[in-house]
């Protein structure tokens, strides 16, 4: 059945998405204000659901507060799509997203339960970026832009530029994770620098590729220009939280600039990742994968129909 | 129901049960061997000794972390001056307060009961007081919350028993006790970051935190040869050894230095 694009549908999933990256800032801030327990039970807080919103209470339950209201937003999203989505991977994926926001609850009350179990503490953080990913994919899918149908390009480089995209975006997945370790202390700061170097070096051929194209496509400029802006961003951002956190070890509690800067790094990782994954799905949609041939060397880029 | 949707459910229930029987307490550790009071001789208080001594601090003052109580405004209108951390305390006469000074190893097969008086832990002006205490194993430890606002306690021991309890305005006291021995277990505030105390929890009853005029006493030791160490929570650990006679008072005094490129 062909797709009847739904703006008030996309606009609802445009704001889950953009409630979702907002539930990533509350996150970070309740991890970098070390307020993971200011709230020892769950689900309530505090025996109710309205605590006094003092110290790291308001941190802690102001995420709570937040997770709820994405809770709610995802459920109305998945019944949305149940009813009106006609295409069947898209209901689907509205059905996963219900399902890892529930699970994503879960850990949310397993790490308080079982104060901050690190491994429990690191999957918490992990489910988050997958959660946003789908959330990022149903807005983008839902579209207007996704469901028109276009010619496609002949991208015929090895690394084709969809495999670059999709290499980026795992990278940066796991660049998010290896961020959520350190600051979980479970791993050193080696590791995401090491991660940083490799996310660079793919984002710089993703940018660098796209560029190449002789038709730019703005589905695929647009994410790929905001993902290489992202990037540079956080390369300063990085080495500034760290070194913010370096300066707060001697402070008796967490610091407003080393809060500040590690929430906005968060923050950008996120939108890169998110940039990363609209780009991958633009990829997937608008080109072509060529197929097995033989004989004559084929032009870079060409129309499909 | 189809298989796939009884394997989710029951994925999701075996969570649930988890998440409501988990408490705020972490599992339990085996405790049977720690609550076993060691067998041997009570110390004869006729032959009772005394350690005596101070800690100095040598090379400089640290500068003093003040403490933003602003996320709390009603930790912040109890404090008409600055508020400093008491990480590191110099007192007047050059001493450290807050070091906690114990036998750390001497003292043979005595037996140790658990006093029957609490240590007392206070949550007062949004700090600890005191910020270092000692209790032996088993020792109750009574926590009152004297201000006006919700605190949550949180030790983080390394091998006894994890827990996060809050403690709102007007709380009864809390009772608590240690069952093994766990040199220094911090204890947190997580509603008010600045909040740290950090407890001793020893078998024996010698130990004594540094006070006011960085003094320390150490009474009622059984005669014999010691090693006494003090401990700072910024500097760590130092330790003397001692030999003491019945009845006899020695002075042992600490000398406690930050690590180069510390201070000012």
């Amino acid at each position: 059945m062909p797709a009847r694009p739904s703006p008030a549908l996309h606009r609802f999933a445009l704001l889950t998405a953009g409630a979702t990256l907002l539930l990533l800032v509350a996150g970070a801030l309740v991890t970098s204000n070390d307020a993971g327990l200011a709230v020892p039970d769950w689900p309530l807080s505090y025996g109710r659901l309205m605590p006094p919103m003092v110290g790291n209470i308001f941190y802690e339950h102001g995420h709570r507060m937040v997770a709820t209201f994405v809770g709610l937003l995802t459920v109305i999203l998945a019944l949305w799509l149940w009813r009106r989505e006609p295409r069947r991977w898209v209901r689907r994926l509205g059905l996963a997203a219900l399902g890892a926001v529930i699970l994503q609850g879960v850990l949310g009350g397993l790490t308080v339960l079982f104060l901050l179990p690190r491994p429990v503490s690191l999957a918490h953080a992990s489910l988050a970026q997958i959660f946003f990913c789908l959330a990022v994919t149903l807005a983008a899918v839902t579209g207007r832009s996704w469901q028109e149908e276009k010619p496609r390009l002949l991208d015929t480089d090895s690394p084709s530029l969809r495999q670059l995209a999709e290499a980026a975006t795992l990278m940066l997945f796991v660049q998010l994770l290896l961020g959520a370790a350190y600051r979980h202390s479970l791993t050193s700061i080696v590791p995401h620098l090491v991660g940083a170097a490799g996310v660079t070096f793919v984002v710089v051929r993703v940018v660098n590729h796209v560029r190449a194209l002789e038709w730019r496509p703005r589905e695929l400029w647009r994410p790929a220009s905001a993902l290489a802006g992202l990037v540079a961003v956080q390369l300063l951002l990085g080495p500034a939280a760290y070194l913010a956190r370096l300066a707060a070890i001697e402070s008796p509690q967490p610091t407003v600039l080393m809060v500040a800067l590690t929430v906005a790094h968060v923050a950008v990782g996120g939108l890169a990742l998110a940039a990363s994954v609209v780009l991958a799905l633009y990829c997937h949609r608008r080109l072509a994968v060529p197929a097995p041939r033989l004989g004559a060397a084929p032009s870079p880029e060409k129309m499909v129909a | 129901m189809n298989k796939r949707q009884l394997l989710s459910g029951a994925t999701l229930l075996l969570l649930l049960f988890y998440a409501g029987c988990g408490g705020a307490e972490k599992p339990a550790v085996t405790e049977t061997a720690a609550t076993e009071a060691p067998a041997g001789p009570p110390v004869d208080p006729a032959t009772a000794a005394t350690v005596t001594g101070k800690v100095v601090f040598k090379n400089g003052k640290p500068r003093a972390n003040r403490l933003r109580m602003d996320a709390d405004a009603a930790c912040a209108a109890l404090h008409g001056q600055p508020v400093f951390s008491d990480e590191v305390v110099i007192n007047d006469n050059g001493t450290l307060r807050y070091v906690f000074v114990y036998v750390k190893s001497g003292l043979g097969n005595y037996s140790f009961p658990a006093p029957k008086e609490p240590a007392v832990l206070d949550q007062h002006g949004c700090l600890y007081t005191p910020h270092v205490i000692g209790v032996q194993t088993n020792q109750d430890v009574k926590i009152l919350n004297s201000d006006q606002t919700t605190h949550n306690i949180h030790p983080v021991p390394s091998v006894n028993r994890e827990w996060n309890t809050s403690m709102p305005p007007g709380a009864e006291p809390l009772i608590k006790s240690f069952p093994r021995e766990e040199l220094l277990i911090p204890v947190k505030c997580n509603v008010h970051p600045w909040m740290k105390s950090y407890i001793g929890v020893l078998k024996h009853p010698f130990f004594a935190v540094t006070g006011a005029d960085g003094s320390f006493t150490i009474k009622g030791l059984p005669p014999g040869d010691y090693t006494i160490a003090a401990w700072q929570e910024k500097f760590g650990t130092v330790e003397q050894k001692v030999t003491v006679g019945a009845k006899e008072t020695k002075s042992v005094d600490f000398t406690i230095s930050p690590p180069a490129g510390a201070g000012d």
